[in-house]
Parts: C-alpha cells; sequence; structure tokens
C-alpha cells in the first residue's frame, strides 16, 4: 500500500493525511520524552540527544555544555510542544513542519538508542514474538512518518 | 629511542603561535543508525544552504565513510554549526584542522 502522508499545499502550506489512532501516538509521545527530560537531562536513554562537541577536549565540553546546553533543551522541548498541539491538524505551517521533524528526529533517537538500532533494522522482518516488537513497530512508524515530512518539505 | 626533553618546545620558532591560532577549525558529522539519510541532506541544505548535490555528496561520505567534514571556520562559527547540528540531532563534533 502506498500513500502520502504529508503535501505541499498550492497555498504554500501541508496537508497531513493520518487517522485518528496516529494523531493519538503523535499527541502522546512528546508528553513521555518531556517526562525524561524533566527527571534528569543526563539520562544515558538521553545521551544522544546531546553528544559531545569535542572529541578529547573536557575544558571545551564543559564549556561547551554550559553555554549551550540550555538553549539546545528549550528547542527540543518547543517542538515538541508543538508536535503536541498540532497532532490533530490537518494542515501545517512550514515552522510547524521543521518542528514535527525535530520532534520526530529526537523521538527516534531516544527510541532507537533503546531499542539498539543497526543499519540492518531496515531490512529486517518483524518477529512478532521479539519482546521489542511494539518499540520497533513505533519506530519504524516514527521512520516512514519521517521519511513522508522531507519528502513534503524538500 | 626516547622522548624528547620538555625544552624544546621553548625552542620552537616564534611564528607558530601565530600559526597555531589560524589553523581553522573544523565540523564533522559522524554516521550514525538512526539518522536517515534523506533527513541528514535536508539538514545540511536547511543549516548552510548548501545545494541539494552538495549536501548529497556529504552525506553519503558521512555514510559510506563514517564522516565527513560539513564547515569550517574560526573556533566560535564551528562550534555554532556544531551546536546547530546537535539542535537536529546530528552527531557532530569540531577540532582544530
Amino acid at each position: 500500500m502506498f500513500r502520502r502522508a504529508v503535501e505541499r499545499t498550492d497555498e504554500g502550506d501541508f496537508r497531513v493525511v493520518l487517522s485518528p489512532e496516529e494523531r493519538e501516538i503523535l499527541r502522546g509521545l512528546p508528553g513521555e520524552l518531556r517526562s525524561l527530560l524533566d527527571e534528569d537531562a543526563r539520562n544515558p536513554a538521553l545521551r544522544r540527544l546531546f553528544p559531545p562537541a569535542y572529541e578529547d577536549d573536557a575544558e571545551g565540553e564543559q564549556e561547551y555544555r554550559r553555554l549551550l546546553e540550555g538553549e539546545l533543551l528549550a528547542g527540543r522541548r518547543k517542538a515538541l510542544a508543538v508536535l503536541e498541539e498540532t497532532a490533530g491538524r490537518e494542515r501545517l505551517a512550514e515552522d510547524e513542519l521543521h518542528a514535527w521533524l525535530g520532534a520526530l528526529n529526537d523521538l527516534r533517537l531516544v527510541l532507537g538508542t533503546r531499542i539498539g538500532v543497526t543499519e540492518e533494522l531496515y531490512e529486517a522482518e518483524l518477529d512478532p514474538a521479539d519482546p521489542q516488537a511494539a518499540e520497533l513497530a513505533l519506530y519504524l512508524y516514527l521512520t516512514w512518518l519521517q521519511e513522508e515530512l522531507v519528502a513534503a518539505v524538500g | 629511542m626516547s622522548v624528547a626533553p620538555a625544552e624544546v618546545e621553548l625552542e620552537r620558532p616564534a611564528g607558530r603561535d601565530d600559526a597555531e591560532r589560524d589553523r581553522p577549525w573544523i565540523v564533522i558529522v559522524w554516521n550514525d543508525p538512526i539518522n536517515l539519510m534523506s533527513y541528514v541532506t535536508f539538514v545540511l541544505q536547511k543549516l548552510f544552504g548548501y545545494s541539494r548535490d552538495k549536501a548529497t555528496r556529504l552525506m553519503l561520505q558521512v555514510h559510506n565513510e563514517g564522516k565527513a567534514i560539513v564547515s569550517s571556520g574560526t573556533r566560535e562559527k564551528a562550534e555554532h554549526d556544531v551546536s546547530r547540528l546537535h539542535a537536529h540531532g546530528l552527531w557532530a563534533t569540531l577540532r582544530r584542522d
């Protein structure tokens, strides 16, 4: 089955065609990630959201974190809030679509790190008996949706 | 063989500090299995204004070789570029060239 979930309209905004169930998932996920961020932004599950800027300069790294960690965190929270608030909308402005892209990518980074995603995953068959099957299915759904968003905006 | 004594450090040509300072900083994007190829291309176009061809070439270099230099300049610029890449979820670092 092939469908376009996101399309640029003649008016320059974007049309989003998703089922109520999909929208419900997208409305719920930002809160889950926000809870993790609230608890402790240095939680290992979140490490992929805040990678080091310096490979081997502890002082530079400390300074980078001091200056920019707050800003990076605020940007992530903002994108999550936009996804949460606009998950039910049929039309999105371009800046809202960019927020969706950022939020979906953050969700995929955290979920993918937890699952231990490798590049081979994308060709593998889903095994329903796999204890991670539900998380994998969610990850692959978010991956498909993100591809749709990139295709629409690109 | 032995390690050169520390005093040798004091004898280096006077011009070296300037050269050191002038060496640009480079921004490296590293491969990871989560970020989509299409998304990485999109981010490089959006942040640096690269053409689709150039962004695609850099993305493929990241994908095939494990990393690519995506920008360079002063330390401040490189750090700013890294922070924008981090904001978009890419795995980026900076270092002196």
